[in-house]
């Protein structure tokens, strides 16, 4: 879908974050060198177990947050604060509940341009409005939106000041099942349509393999980093109904799942080690088509009881 | 027989329950049946202290009390001299102190509740002066106003303004202290400017508190008027329960106190309207 071109968009450099300890010992490293790129138009998933500081990331490239170190660079410059040349989705949506569906959008329209008429104002935002199918809405307030709806204006807000780069904090995690798969699927829409490059959040692996074009595995903190990057390169357009029947889906989901599983705890123990590389594995799906067949008898092994302990048989307590 | 709605009931027992005050009331203030028997001479009954002449208590029975609301709310602008005003010029005065103490009030405790709120140094800085302050009297400040700014009414609306400013302060500061960091940040990423941040993301997220802060100061001030007026005299609703006492006119008396009663819930709805304007639904 996208060419890479040689400068990446996006480029983060050994990015790290501590946290004063709360009993006042030494510092506690929640990541420490991460490193990664995202190219333009990109869609870029991270997920990870909570307590790696994934959502740390983001702010630090929303530019709510600073690293302790390292360094993010986009379109060349430094990322020192929040901009409008990104657009943030939050969790929790983050609506204005005093302001109506359109004063929401219109008020990051008016934050964008601040010198457009009303007029213009309200047209550019109503446009959003109805890229995500909220048009007949847009004079209610959230509060009598549901979850979805409230999410899609989120959506609509963050779309409307045609940020250079979109970044989302599991938008769809507190959804139910049903909207979110209906909410993706919009999602997709507007990103082809878009060109929009992306980096979210979240938990769902199959949301993952759905929207992303890299998937980035994050291990367990304190000192998380990003230990596997999987390369999604399932066709597009891509179809809910069908996307599980292409013959990469399942190993990249198997994949991601056993990552999160027990290789996420386990890559802690692998960084210590002399021999451990400095920089993220990746995965491309060919790759994992055949050792996936190939360590499946493996892990059936099962442990030989250690020799020259007895073993304790309980008959009568 | 047909149901009847909460409010329904509701509105029959108030009805129920006035009925039942006014019979006390009417039973209470009964002429006392002639206590001293009939053969006594009427002037040495007078000279006794007994009699049919202070028989009837200056406590007013309902229908008394009822005709004089009546005869006071048909003419309340008269002005008849110093010691002789209608209630609505008495209410009139005591109105526009607290109005004028109330919006000095609003003007100060509004704007510094927001810088407190906005910063911790701020906040740690002025806490104890305002932990102090809070909890004098107002009236104490009274003496003190008066040999400072030396015009009684004047001295009013100080101790008025001295009463509204703390709830509206601390209500400012904790509102805009706790506007959810959400809506900051998405003010932050979309680079709001400092002025329009405070006026269209933290105002109207703090409006709720900041209302309530208003509508507790109206309450205080509105009782604090009361005694300030007595204290400087002159005018106002105040001054006019302590000059009938003085006229030993309980009818008055009684008179005033429902008034300040009406005037105070009047006071109190304006703002239940106002809070509800400015509400929101998370």
């Amino acid at each position: 879908m996208t060419t890479p071109v040689t400068h990446p968009f996006l480029q983060v450099e050994n990015l790290a974050r501590a946290y004063p300890s709360p009993s006042g010992g030494d510092a506690v490293t929640v990541f420490d060198h991460v490193n990664f790129r995202i190219h333009k138009g990109e869609f870029v998933c991270v997920t990870g177990h909570s307590g790696c500081g994934k959502s740390t990331i983001l702010n630090i490239l929303a530019g709510l947050d600073s690293a302790t170190t390292g360094n993010v660079f986009m379109d060349g410059r430094e990322v020192s604060g929040p901009s409008l040349d990104r657009g943030v989705i939050f969790q929790s949506h983050a609506l204005m509940p005093w302001l109506t569906v359109l004063q929401n959008v219109e008020f990051a329209v008016k934050s964008r341009w601040p010198n457009w008429n009303k007029q213009k104002v309200r047209e550019h935002a109503m446009r959003y409005i109805e890229l995500v199918g909220l048009k007949g809405a847009e004079h209610k307030k959230p509060s009598q939106l549901s979850g979805g709806m409230k999410q899609r204006v989120g959506i609509a807000r963050a779309f409307s000041i045609e940020p250079k780069m979109l970044l989302m904090d599991e938008p769809f995690g507190a959804l139910d099942a049903l909207t979110r798969g209906v909410i993706q699927d919009e999602l997709l829409k507007i990103c082809a349509e878009t060109q929009q490059t992306v980096f979210m959040i979240t938990h769902d692996v199959d949301e993952a393999i759905l929207l992303s074009d890299k998937i980035m595995l994050m291990s367990n903190g304190p000192h998380a980093r990003i230990a596997e990057i999987v390369n999604n390169t399932l066709p597009r357009p891509r179809e809910r109904s069908a996307i599980h029947k292409q013959p990469h889906y399942y190993p990249i989901r198997n994949h991601l799942v056993d990552f999160l599983v027990s290789r996420s705890k386990q890559f802690g123990a692998l960084r210590d080690a002399p021999d451990a590389p400095s920089s993220p594995t990746v995965f491309d799906p060919d790759d994992l088509l055949e050792p996936f067949e190939l360590t499946q008898p493996e892990s059936v092994v099962v442990p030989v009881p250690p020799i020259g302990k007895p073993h304790i048989h309980l008959v009568n307590a | 027989m047909k149901k009847l709605t909460l409010s329904q009931k509701a509105g029959l027992l108030s009805v129920g329950l006035l009925a039942v005050i006014l019979l006390v009331w009417q039973l209470a203030t009964l002429p006392e049946a002639k206590g001293v028997a009939a053969d006594v001479d009427p002037e040495y009954a007078a000279l006794m202290g007994g009699g049919t002449s202070t028989a009837a208590s200056s406590f007013p029975t309902p229908a008394a009390m009822a005709q004089t609301v009546w005869d006071k709310l048909s003419d309340p602008f008269y002005d008849n001299g110093p010691n002789d005003k209608g209630i609505g010029i008495q209410l009139a005065y005591s109105l526009a102190r607290v109005l004028g103490g109330f919006v000095l009030a609003a003007v100060v405790a509004i704007p510094l509740g927001f810088a407190i709120g906005n910063s911790r140094v701020f906040y740690q800085a002025l806490n104890p002066y305002v932990q102090l302050l809070k909890p004098i009297s107002p009236l104490a400040w009274m003496p003190l106003a008066l040999y400072t700014i030396k015009d009684a009414s004047a001295s009013a609306i100080f101790v008025i303004f001295i009463c509204s400013l703390w709830p509206m302060l601390i209500n400012t500061a904790h509102g805009v202290a706790n506007v959810r960091k959400d809506w900051l940040d998405v003010s932050r990423t979309l680079e709001v400017n400092p002025l329009r941040k405070a006026f269209r993301v933290i105002l109207p997220a703090a409006a709720p508190t900041i209302l309530t802060g208003m509508r507790i100061s109206m309450g205080i001030a509105w009782l604090v008027i009361v005694a300030a007026e007595m204290l400087v005299g002159g005018t106002g609703i105040g001054y006019f329960v302590w000059n009938e006492w003085n006229n030993l006119s309980i009818t008055n008396v009684l008179f005033a106190i429902f008034m300040i009663g009406v005037v105070g819930m009047a006071l109190d709805s304006l703002f239940g309207v106002l809070s509800k304007r400015v509400a929101y639904q998370e």
